[in-house]
């Protein structure tokens, strides 16, 4: 009876699902700590009002978009401690029976960190640069729809507590971080993990494609007059591939999380190796949605190092229609390769090969890129600055990344690489060199926009010195290892091999990247201490893109009047004309989107519904569901959703501005 | 004057220290590869072999972009940076018809050149082909179980798990399932790897070049004990090979089906063993345990048929 009750009110959460091992616990009550003292600090400085006014209910993308970048930065936190941990386990390799984590929790680590650092690091920061700069670059106010922003955002944060949830109740997946079945099927999985990494990133993913769709019509509709599709900064342009894929492969991705959780709860078996499923299935649509992926993460890496080099260059961009070109073929091309990540599951040659070209075939686009990324250079006045660290870094690495990309893209010659570790080397050649360099350097660009002073530049650059080396000693061994024949995702391995030399030059790598954090750390600390003098004007960089023409920071409507823009590179025209401190004879009013707290309601219990649903608690899936539903209805027909801001201010406010 | 001084010795200890810092790198790489085995790398069979040529000619075609790559990088930024004033500064410029041509044009023709050679390779490698050799091939069957490897010579009537004993300079030819999660046969000395499945059976031939010791393991993860699943193969002169079988004939294991339903239970770090095959049909019943129901929903596009197996085959499914 008693046990009835207990289960209708719990589904199968019991108190044993508290109890974790030293290392997890540790974890958990970090972050619950860390928690609980940020509330007690808002509490003790009586600040939850601000918190609520002027971010969680905010619809302004600058303030979305810091939030994006913040949650980031700490899973990006929480993504290396998984990687150290891992390394560790491999450099010590059970030796003398020292067994830092079990087998089991070293899968549930390493499926963690690769779903962390992809949907709440990679896609976190780009989303969040976009929310940033993407409007602003277009000569816009606001995002077109101000409202769903919100909503993604707080979808996006449901899923990342959602994901760190197994560190306090429960556990996490084994599965790696695209979950093969049969593997994440009921039969071998039948505990919570699979559930939460299958909510997590059905969430977010959902908040993912919602954001998709809102900055694909913000750049389609939102342009400033006069700025064409071929007059947009080719960011803009990246972006926009970017959010097309997003659009066409987030749907595959809802759709087959959502079946491998009908397998998992009402025992359909769409995927299962019984009863007319497949597996394979599987495998195909969640990469046909996994390649395209990679590309959303990396497009707008590569629109971000366009506006560096050119910038850092004093230079046009070399080659703007290549490079939209490119850009589209390497969009379209995205959907046409996914096969490659599956060469050794026995299709036949004829399919092979065809993916196989298919795969290679983007290498061209890409190749013509980083040509013209080098000849922006050319005939420039190159200023290596952090930014341009970052840039020089990022052809390296990434031109590296592509060759071993073009030598797995051979089918037979896969079949020697397939889920070594030289592809574990691969892709984080891609994603730490292309994607996350590519932030890192948005970061130190754009930072002075939003802040009025510089980042350290020798803080930065040690941190660009430490990742470098870091990234070589962490992932050169992983290429070597691989030709040894060293598998990805093991826990141990013999010793008489001779691998634990390459982990340990790996593991100090990682330590090396480890610097570099602590170093940009230091560079934000000490630049906000510091900030008087490293203070900066509206144009730090002497840039080229219309972001740059307005205040430092920007006001709350960014744009007193919404510039007319004639050519590419419309800030430095401005520049040219001598037009950049023009004011109209009057203002007009602005209208901005009025606070909202029906995203963050709406995230909240998306959050509800997902641990509902990894628990099987059923009424409360019915509640948090039945809120959402009810709460995006409510707030749909609202219709007084804009505040006015009077000419009359503006005028004093810009007035201010040019005073200062 | 003093201020320029200092800047020179600056300057020389950037240099001092990046060469440091190169070094230990270049180093600390020498000593963690040095005198270890890279079977990728050192391949000893026949398929692995081609695959190494293929692996080196593809990385050969690329050098012809990383390397222009790399050196117009470094000449350029140097040439045009912002201290050298001598260099021509032209901020307007916006591309170059010819050279923009020249780089879309460079690569794809390496690409064709590649695509080519995958046409080829790929079909020449596929690993559903059989190996063509006057010595009359062994067949061996392989299934992936929790966690560890079942090979079962059909022929010989004889089954061993982890470890595979194989006669040199003779075609192997596997057919490989699971009756477990998805696992990866690879044994990076002899050939590249093929998926192992529930319910279906993969193909796989390779041929050693001479007697020694090759490492395998399943590259795919299939739970807690994957990262046990590593085996040994064992390839001895075809005399040492019949002595071998002659021997494993007398060995006091069976197995059957019951015995095999014991076996399949997950378990970890089991050791060798060797079995004398009493149960009709093993691998065909362990294909079909996973087809008995709905088996007809799934797409039969067999092209290499073989008669003996009855399980879904990959060859020709083009999906
Ligand atoms: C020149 C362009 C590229 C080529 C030719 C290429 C080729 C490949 C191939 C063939 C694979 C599958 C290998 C295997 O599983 O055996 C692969 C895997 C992968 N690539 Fe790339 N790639 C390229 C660019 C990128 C970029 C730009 C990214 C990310 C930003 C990326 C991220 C990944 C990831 C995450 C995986 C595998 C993940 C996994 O299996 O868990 N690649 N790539
Ligand atoms: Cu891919």
């Amino acid at each position: 009876m008693i046990d009835q009750i207990m289960q209708t009110l719990f589904g199968r959460l019991t108190p044993q699902d508290f109890v974790h091992d030293p290392i997890m616990a540790g974890a958990g009550i970090a972050m619950v700590g860390a928690l609980i003292l940020a509330i007690a600090a808002v509490t003790f400085f009586k600040k939850w009002k601000w918190l609520w006014q002027n971010w969680i209910t905010s619809l302004d993308p600058k303030k979305i978009g810091i939030m994006y970048i913040i949650v980031s930065i700490i899973m990006l936190l929480r993504g290396f401690g998984d990687a150290l941990l891992l390394r560790a386990q491999q450099v010590v390799n059970d030796a003398n029976g020292v067994e830092i984590l079990s087998s089991d929790h070293f899968q549930q680590i390493f499926s963690a960190h690769g779903s962390i650092m992809i949907f709440f690091v990679a896609m976190g920061l780009v989303f969040g640069v976009f929310n940033l700069i993407l409007p602003q670059q277009l000569g816009s106010r606001d995002v077109a729809f101000p409202f769903l922003n919100s909503v993604s955002f707080w979808l996006f944060f449901a899923g990342m507590i959602i994901i760190n949830m197994p560190l306090v109740v429960g556990e996490f997946s084994n599965a790696g971080w695209l979950a093969y079945p049969p593997l994440s099927g009921l039969q071998y999985n039948p505990g919570t993990g699979v559930d939460y990494w299958i909510w997590s990133l059905q969430i977010a993913g959902i908040g993912s494609l919602l954001s998709g769709i809102n900055f694909f019509v913000t750049i389609l509709k939102m342009r400033a007059p006069g700025m064409g599709l071929m007059k947009m900064p080719i960011f803009a342009w990246s972006a926009l591939g970017s959010t097309a894929l997003i659009m066409f492969a987030f749907p595959i991705l809802t759709v087959t999380l959502a079946l491998l959780s009908l397998d998992r709860l009402i025992d359909t078996n769409f995927f299962t190796t019984t009863l007319g499923g497949s597996a394979m299935l599987y495998i195909n649509l969640i990469w046909a949605w996994g390649h395209p992926e990679v590309y959303i993460l990396v497009l707008p890496a590569f629109g971000i190092f366009s506006e560096v080099v050119a910038t850092f260059s004093g230079k046009k961009l070399f080659g703007y229609t290549s490079m939209v070109l490119a850009i589209i073929a390497i969009t379209i091309l995205s959907f046409t390769v996914w096969l490659h990540h599956f060469f050794t599951m026995g299709a036949g040659a004829d399919v092979n090969t065809f993916f196989g070209i298919m795969t290679m075939i983007i290498a061209i686009p890409t190749g013509v890129k980083v040509f013209n990324w080098i000849f922006t250079m050319y005939r420039g006045r190159v200023r290596f600055t952090t930014p341009m660290l970052w840039f020089m870094g990022f052809i390296v690495t990434f031109t590296i990344g592509g060759l071993t990309g073009v030598m797995m893209s051979v089918p037979a010659a896969d079949f020697q690489f397939h889920n070594s570790l030289f592809l574990v080397a691969h892709f984080h050649n891609m994603i730490v060199g292309g994607v996350l360099f590519g932030v890192f350097a948005a970061f130190t660009y754009w930072f002075p926009k939003f802040t009025g002073f510089m980042l350290n530049e020798r803080l930065g650059k040690m941190a660009f010195w430490s990742w470098l080396v870091g990234f070589i000693l962490a992932f050169g061994p992983l290429y070597i290892l691989g030709f040894m024949g060293a598998i990805r995702r093991m826990d141990h391995y013999d010793p008489s091999l001779g691998w634990q030399g390459l982990f340990i030059v790996a593991g100090v790598g990682i330590l090396f990247m480890g610097l570099g954090v602590l170093f940009q750390l230091a560079q934000v600390a000490y630049s906000i201490w510091k900030r008087k003098e490293h203070a900066v004007g509206p144009d730090p960089w002497n840039a080229r893109t219309l972001e740059w023409a307005t205040a430092t920071p920007p006001a709350e409507y960014v744009f007193a009047t919404i510039p007319t823009v004639t050519t590419r590179d419309a800030f430095w025209q401005m520049k040219k004309d001598h037009k950049t401190n023009d004011r109209p004879e009057h203002y007009e009013d602005i209208w901005l989107p009025k606070n909202r707290s029906e995203g963050f309601i709406v995230g909240m219990a998306a959050l509800v519904f997902g641990a509902a649903v990894v628990w099987h608690i059923w009424w409360l899936l019915i509640v948090s569901l039945l809120i959402v539903i009810v709460v995006l209805v409510v707030a749909l027909t609202r219709d007084d959703t804009e505040k006015r801001i009077p000419a009359e201010e503006i005028a004093r406010e810009e007035l201010r501005r040019a005073t200062v | 004057m003093r201020n320029s001084k200092k800047r020179v010795s600056w300057r020389v200890a950037q240099v001092v220290i990046s060469s440091l810092v190169g070094l230990a790198i270049v180093g600390a790489f020498v000593w963690a590869t040095q005198g270890r085995d890279m079977p990728v790398l050192n391949p000893k069979g026949i398929i692995a072999d081609q695959q190494q040529v293929l692996i080196l000619i593809t990385v050969g075609l690329g050098v012809f972009v990383v390397v222009p790559v790399f050196i117009l990088l470094f000449a350029i930024a140097f040439r045009y940076r912002v201290g050298n004033t001598k260099a021509k500064y032209d901020p307007e410029l916006e591309g170059s018809k010819v050279l923009e041509a020249v780089w879309w044009g460079i690569p794809l023709i390496i690409i064709l050149i590649l695509a080519i050679i995958t046409a080829i390779s790929t079909h020449a490698l596929d690993p559903y082909k059989k190996i063509e050799s006057s010595t009359a091939p062994v067949k061996v069957q392989v299934v992936a179980l929790q966690w560890k490897w079942l090979f079962i010579y059909p022929d010989q009537d004889i089954a061993t798990v982890n470890y595979l004993t194989i006669p040199d300079n003779t075609p192997i030819e596997l057919s490989i399932t699971a009756d477990a999660p998805m696992n990866s046969f690879w044994v990076p000395a002899l050939a590249g790897q093929v998926y192992a499945m529930t319910g279906m059976s993969t193909k796989l031939s390779f041929m050693a070049d001479a007697p020694g010791e090759y490492r395998g393991a399943s590259a795919n993860i299939s739970g807690e004990g994957s990262a046990d699943m590593s085996f040994m193969v064992r390839s001895v002169s075809k005399t040492d090979f019949s002595h071998w079988l002659y021997k494993s004939s007398y060995s006091p294991n069976m197995l059957s089906w019951d015995t095999y339903e014991k076996l399949a239970q997950p378990s970890r770090g089991d050791g060798e063993k060797t079995y004398v095959v009493t149960g009709k049909d093993l691998y065909n019943q362990i294909v079909m345990k996973y087809m008995d129901s709905g088996s007809s929903s799934q797409p039969h596009t067999n092209t290499q048929t073989d008669h003996t197996m009855n399980g879904m085959d990959m060859s020709g499914m083009g999906m």
